[in-house]
This record gives C-alpha cells, sequence and structure tokens, in this order.
C-alpha cells in the first residue's frame, strides 16, 4: 500500500535539515456498493414518479396551469399569507409575554401563563375558530371602560371580530400558547453565566433581556419558530369552515364549481409549497445572522454556494483562475477530488 | 482619595442547610489586593458573589466606601432592600471578572468592552470607544478588537473580560479563579495583566490556587475554610508561618 514512499534509503539519503519531500501516493476512496444499489432503486422509482406525472392526463397540467394565476385563486393566497402574517405577529407577540410571564417570580402570572397554555394547546384549532366567530352569541357588545365600573365605548361584536378577525383570534391565541414555550426554551437555553455576566455588569433589565439574552436564545428559537409559521401557513386552510376567502376555501369553491377536484388542489398544494420554500430561505439567512459569533466561520450562502462551484468546474476546464473570495477549505476539498499524482518527484541528495 | 473601602460584616449564607458563610468579617482597603486561598466548598466564590449581590446575603452586610450594597439603610434603623434597579447601579462600581469568562459570544471583544459604560452608565459613546482602545491596548489586545469571543484563546478571551470589567471604571474588581478555566501556558498572560492593574492602586480582591501570584502580588491572604476566614495577614506570614494547622495542611498539599 504505502510502499511508494517508503524506501529503506529514506533516511540514509536525507540529511535531517534538507527538507524531506514525499512522493504523493495515489488515493482511492472507499467503496460503496450497497449505497450504489440504493441509488440505483431510488432513481428507478424517481423515474416512475415523475413519468406518471407527466404521462397520465388526468392530472390535468393544462388546467393546472390555467389556474395557478386565476385572479381568485391569487386573491385567495394574498389571504393566506394575510393571515399566516397577522396570526404570527399576535401568536408570538402574546407567546412572549406568556414566556415572561412563566419566567416571573410571580406565582399568579406563572399559574395564569400555564394554564392558558394548557387550555389553549388542548383545544383543537377547529373548534376554537368556530367559537371565536360565534362569540357575538356570548357578548353581542363589546365595551371599553374602567373594570367593574362605567364603559367609555361600546362596539358591536360583530363590527369588531369578521370572519377575518374570528380567524385571526383563533390562529393567533393557539399559536401563542406554542410559540411562548418555544421562548422560553430559547431563553432558559441560554448560559447562566450569560445572565449573571449581564447583570454584574449592571446592565438595565430591558437591556440585559433584548441585548444579551434574547439574541443567543434566538439561536435555538428560530429554527422551531419557522416550523410553527409553516405549519400555520398550512394550519389557514382550516378556516376554510368559516368561508374565510384564504387560497384553500377559494379552490374548493372552484372545483365546486367546474369539477376539475385534483389540479385544482395541486393548484393549492403548488402555492403552499412556494410560500413553503420562500420561508425555508428566510430561516436559512436569520440563522445564519444569530449565529454570527457562535460559529468560528459563517456557512457560505447558497449564492456564494453556487458561484464557487460554477467558478471551480469552470476553472478546471478553461484554466482560468478559481473565483478570488474561494476560502482555503473549499479549495482543499475540490483539490484532494481532482488532483490524484503519481510518479515520484526527484529528491535531493 | 482612592476609592474602593470594601467592608463585609457578620456575613451568613446557607444553601438549605448547608452553611456556605459562617459569619464572615473582613476589610479590603482601598488599594489592597487581597487574594483569598481555600479549599473547594469552602465558600470563597461565595463570597465574591454576595458582595457584588450576585447572591442575597441571609445576615450581616456588606459595603463599599461607605454605601451598603443592595440595602439602604431607613430612618428606623431598619434594612430596606434596594429595587433591582439600583443593586444594577451599585454593580458598576464593583467589577467582577468569572471563572469562565461569560463573555457575550455575540459581540465582538470591542463591543463586550463598550456595552455596560454606554447603556448602563450612559456615557458619550464617543468617549467610551475611546476609552475601551486603550483599555484593549492594555491587555495587548488592540489587535483582536473586532474578533468574536469564540475566535480567541481562553487567555485571550479572559484579558478581554478584563478590560470589559474595567471599563465601567470600579472602585473595586472581584476575580473569581480568573485562571481555573486556562490552560497551564495561558495562566501567565492573566496574571501579567491582574498584576499590572495591581500596580496602579485598584482595589482587587483574588480567589485563586496561584500561591506564587498571591505571594508576590497580595497586601493581604485570606484562608477561608467550612465557610470561615481561619486566618488572615500579609503572605510572608500567612503562606510562610501559617498558625493554623488547617492552612499548613492546605499549603502543603498545593505547594
Amino acid at each position: 500500500m504505502s510502499t511508494a514512499f517508503l524506501h529503506k534509503d529514506d533516511t540514509t539519503l536525507v540529511t535531517p535539515d534538507a527538507p524531506v519531500v514525499h512522493d504523493e501516493p495515489r488515493v482511492y476512496g472507499a467503496r460503496h456498493p450497497a449505497r450504489w444499489v440504493a441509488t440505483a432503486i431510488v432513481a428507478v422509482l424517481l423515474a416512475m414518479v415523475v413519468s406518471s406525472l407527466l404521462t397520465n392526463s388526468k392530472w390535468e397540467w393544462g388546467i393546472v396551469w390555467q389556474y395557478l394565476t386565476w385572479p381568485s385563486v391569487l386573491d385567495g393566497l394574498w389571504g393566506t399569507l394575510r393571515l399566516t402574517a397577522a396570526a404570527a405577529v399576535v401568536g408570538f407577540g402574546l407567546g412572549t409575554v406568556l414566556a415572561l410571564m412563566r419566567l416571573s417570580k410571580s406565582p399568579l402570572l406563572r399559574s395564569v401563563a400555564w394554564g392558558y397554555i394548557w387550555i389553549f394547546r388542548s383545544v383543537p384549532l377547529i373548534l376554537q375558530l368556530l367559537l371565536w366567530y360565534n362569540l357575538a352569541y356570548l357578548y353581542p357588545q363589546l365595551s371599553l371602560g374602567v373594570p367593574f365600573g362605567p364603559s367609555f365605548v361600546q362596539l358591536d361584536t360583530l363590527s369588531v371580530i369578521d370572519k377575518f378577525g374570528a380567524a385571526v383570534l383563533g390562529l393567533g391565541l393557539s399559536q401563542a400558547a406554542y410559540a411562548s414555550e418555544i421562548i422560553r426554551a430559547g431563553i432558559i437555553g441560554v448560559d447562566q453565566g450569560q445572565h449573571e455576566a449581564a447583570a454584574a455588569l449592571g446592565l438595565p433589565r430591558r437591556r440585559q433581556q433584548r441585548r444579551i439574552i434574547l439574541p443567543q436564545a434566538m439561536r435555538t428559537i428560530v429554527p422551531t419558530a419557522v416550523n410553527e409559521i409553516i405549519g400555520l401557513v398550512k394550519g389557514t386552510s382550516v378556516v376554510y369552515v368559516l368561508a374565510y376567502g384564504e387560497l384553500f376555501y377559494i379552490v374548493g369553491v372552484i372545483y365546486g364549481r367546474n369539477q376539475r377536484v385534483v389540479p385544482l388542489l395541486l393548484v393549492a398544494g403548488i402555492w403552499y409549497l412556494v410560500v413553503t420554500t420562500v420561508l425555508t430561505v428566510v430561516q436559512y439567512y436569520l440563522e445564519r445572522h444569530y449565529a454570527k459569533g457562535a460559529l468560528r466561520q459563517l456557512p457560505p450562502t447558497p449564492i456564494q454556494k453556487a458561484r464557487w462551484g460554477v467558478g471551480v468546474t469552470w476553472s478546471r476546464f478553461t484554466g482560468r483562475p478559481v473565483p478570488k473570495d474561494l476560502p482555503p477549505s473549499y479549495g482543499r476539498q475540490v483539490r484532494t477530488n481532482v488532483l490524484v499524482r503519481a510518479g515520484r518527484p526527484e529528491r535531493s541528495i | 482619595m482612592a476609592a474602593g473601602l470594601v467592608e463585609v460584616r457578620g456575613v451568613h449564607k446557607a444553601y438549605g442547610t448547608l452553611e456556605v458563610l459562617d459569619g464572615i468579617d473582613l476589610t479590603v482597603r482601598p488599594g489592597e489586593v487581597t487574594v483569598i486561598l481555600g479549599p473547594s466548598g469552602s465558600g470563597k466564590s461565595t463570597l465574591l458573589r454576595v458582595i457584588n449581590h450576585l447572591e442575597k446575603v441571609d445576615r450581616g452586610f456588606i459595603s463599599v466606601d461607605g454605601d451598603l450594597i443592595g440595602y439602604k439603610r431607613r430612618s428606623d434603623g431598619a434594612l430596606q432592600e434596594l429595587k433591582e434597579k439600583d443593586v444594577l447601579a451599585q454593580r458598576t462600581r464593583i467589577g467582577f471578572v468569572f471563572q469562565n469568562f461569560n463573555l457575550f459570544p455575540h459581540l465582538t471583544a470591542f463591543e463586550n468592552v463598550i456595552e455596560a459604560p454606554i447603556s448602563a452608565q450612559r456615557r458619550p459613546r464617543a468617549e467610551v470607544e475611546a476609552e475601551a482602545r486603550t483599555l484593549l491596548e492594555r491587555v495587548g489586545l488592540s489587535d483582536k478588537a473586532d474578533a468574536y469571543p469564540r475566535q480567541l484563546s481562553g487567555g485571550q478571551q479572559q484579558r478581554v473580560a478584563i478590560a470589559r470589567a474595567l471599563a465601567v471604571k470600579p472602585a473595586v474588581v472581584l476575580f473569581d479563579e480568573p485562571t481555573s478555566a486556562l490552560d497551564p501556558e495561558l495562566v501567565g498572560e492573566v496574571l501579567d495583566v491582574i498584576r499590572d492593574l495591581a500596580a496602579t492602586g485598584t482595589t482587587l480582591v483574588v480567589v485563586t490556587h496561584e500561591i506564587g501570584f498571591a505571594r508576590e502580588v497580595a497586601t493581604s491572604v485570606v484562608f477561608m475554610d467550612g465557610g470561615r476566614i481561619v486566618e488572615q495577614g500579609p503572605p510572608a506570614q500567612v503562606l510562610d508561618a501559617p498558625r493554623h494547622a488547617r492552612t499548613k495542611a492546605f499549603l502543603d498539599k498545593v505547594l
């Protein structure tokens, strides 16, 4: 194996202060036959799926394409995005408050937050949505005033909580229960020493939280929070029970009329996929942002990776220099793949 | 007038039934370097932590330059616990250097140093930044100002932590085993910085196991065991001619 450079005369010929020049032996990677078999099987399965998607006319791709940018479908998409954004703001805003309550020293605040989370995690979303929508039955009037005292403003419940309002309340309030646990986990996950150092320096309480603790907590909060928001995007489809014009409801209305059920479900599916993909990209950059200081070197962005890949391939074919900002580790990786040198270099005696 | 008089009077502190501090009386005069020695669990770190009110005492009190820490005296003579805001303000007069550095990992060395003067003391940014550069230079790290803690060695991190503690211009600086988390070859660079600091006349209280450092730099050495101060005096006396058997046994083991 390594006999190529382990010659007996090596030690006698090379003086200690002369640089030792070793041959670079050929390098072969380990063999993975099982991996090849598995790859082949998956490739065939993938080909079957793609071919059936393309050849089975019942998918009706023409219809899918036609309805993908249909004005009412886009309206529905807008409805979904609006709901998601509003519910996420309510959910994570209230969630932060609940998390801080649960970490508070007051037993009442802690218990109330605990009770809230207990109830809103236990009751199915669809039930909550219908309940909020029927709030006007329980409380026909909403008033703003002194507790147990006079009220200043009186409003009709129905005028405040329309379909959108009920949907945002239902989605947001139940989201808050989950969000608060995510945020609390992030905060208690930050090393106790960080809390102590911030306190020992005498930083004001709010500053401790905002400048020292939260940015570090975000590292654990972001992945799960984006997970929750992706869940929320799809969770908005439950709002069809209120006949609110979000994507899933609109699509249902259309196929109710034209009976093209499968292609229209595909239309909705494609849009959900697009929204989720965008969120995933946002997540990547958020995680990268909050990794600042936690990693010695930030991972490259997808754009950088693509540019380097193209640049290196291009330079291999044309002999042009590789991209200037290519990190040394990237170069090394590439070199071991392409540079397998054989033969013995000259050795000076 | 040199500031930094620390007075600890009759301090008791228990965790559950364990008496960690069992009646501590200690005076650190302005400009003095007090080194606290003692076996693990003797209450050294807890003593430092009660001095800047990271832990509350059960009995007794602590004052820095005559001001009670964590409490104020009411007109009827009783003690009234201070609001968190006021405790935080008091802490800017007491620097604290941790065994594990506890630098803020998401901020650069420079940002770590300027954080407290700007947000806790509300001093003008330009002035604070100029001082921070001087401080980093003083601990030999002016070229590492923009590095994140994770990119620094342990010794460098601890030196940044010292600069951060000094940035608020404290009257007294407390060191909690500042070199215990370091590789042996990095201990020297941190001790050098503390030695320089001692020479400037800042009041220092240092918990350490570095006996040689204590002998060289300390004005006064305190030996603690079981939550009490067993022996106290100039290094030549406590380290070379200990009067208590417990002190002697400890020194025999660590020397």
